[in-house]
């Protein structure tokens, strides 16, 4: 299972801005090395990742083999109701990784 | 004794050799433009781009082209009827274009997005920002790479 590490604010004020961070540990092999012998090496990279808030899905990213090591993504999203945030992460040779985090909405 | 015309059918022939060893593609920078241009026009669709709204802020001297921080910022109120849709991120000098394209929408409160981004040598970075009513806004920032994104060979 692949290690990932997300911050959510525990609790938030309705309608309150809330900026969540999101980390997936991945290589991100772009693909464009090669071995000692010249050989390329295969690209293997997270290509998806989305955000759903209670279901409903309020951020998507693509990513490419541009994107660093242990990709990084940073965004914000409304604090609506309390509830449950579900992250995914989709990539090349079947890497999948999930994760989910509860929010308290006063 | 080598007539002059072998002469030049041996030399034609060696130089023709060496060119088929070298590493680099002598038309690497002009196919590096025509791909960064045909990754602006899948997103954008041919419709015109216009320099403002959106704020991009990488390092303008970055001494590891590994894991170089991306802030994207764009200037919107993020309601249902004017929000930011889509924020879209491209390097020049990479072997791809392409580094990340995030959909958003009026529930993200604000247009702001970060990540952490591979850059192969110095060049612009730009930011593209699809708003709500079709239109599409950018920013352009030059960046100095001193160690290079991980690539052995297709640098310029």
């Amino acid at each position: 299972m692949a290690r990932v590490a997300v911050t959510v604010p525990a609790s938030a004020k309705r309608g309150e801005v809330i900026e969540i961070k999101t980390l997936a540990e991945h290589a991100m092999e772009n693909g464009f090395r090669r071995t000692q012998t010249g050989e390329l090496i295969p690209r293997d990279i997270i290509t998806q990742f989305s955000c759903s808030y209670n279901g409903v899905e309020v951020f998507r990213a693509e990513l490419h083999p541009a994107v660093a090591a242990n990709p990084l993504i940073t965004f914000t999203t409304v604090a609506t109701e309390s509830g449950t945030l579900e992250f995914k992460w989709t990539g090349d040779n079947g890497y999948v990784a999930t994760h989910s985090a509860k929010i308290a909405v006063a | 004794m080598t007539s002059r015309r072998r002469f030049i059918a041996l030399a034609a022939g060696a130089f023709a050799a060496g060119k088929a060893r070298a590493q680099l593609d002598p038309n690497i920078a002009a196919k590096r433009r025509a791909a960064l241009d045909a990754a602006l026009r899948k997103v954008t669709g041919g419709a015109p781009v216009r320099p403002g709204k959106v704020k991009l802020e990488v390092p303008p001297l970055v001494d590891n082209g590994n894991a170089v921080p991306v802030t994207v910022t764009v200037d919107s109120p993020m309601t249902q009827a004017e929000h930011v849709k889509a924020i879209h991120l491209f390097t020049e000098k990479n072997p791809q274009p392409y580094v990340l394209s995030a959909q958003l929408g009026p529930r993200a409160g604000r247009a702001r997005l970060a990540t952490r981004a591979r850059i192969a040598d110095s060049g612009k970075v730009i930011a593209i920002a699809e708003l709500a009513d079709g239109s599409y806004w950018s920013h352009e920032v030059s960046v100095i790479v001193t160690l290079s994104a991980c690539l052995e060979d297709g640098l310029i």
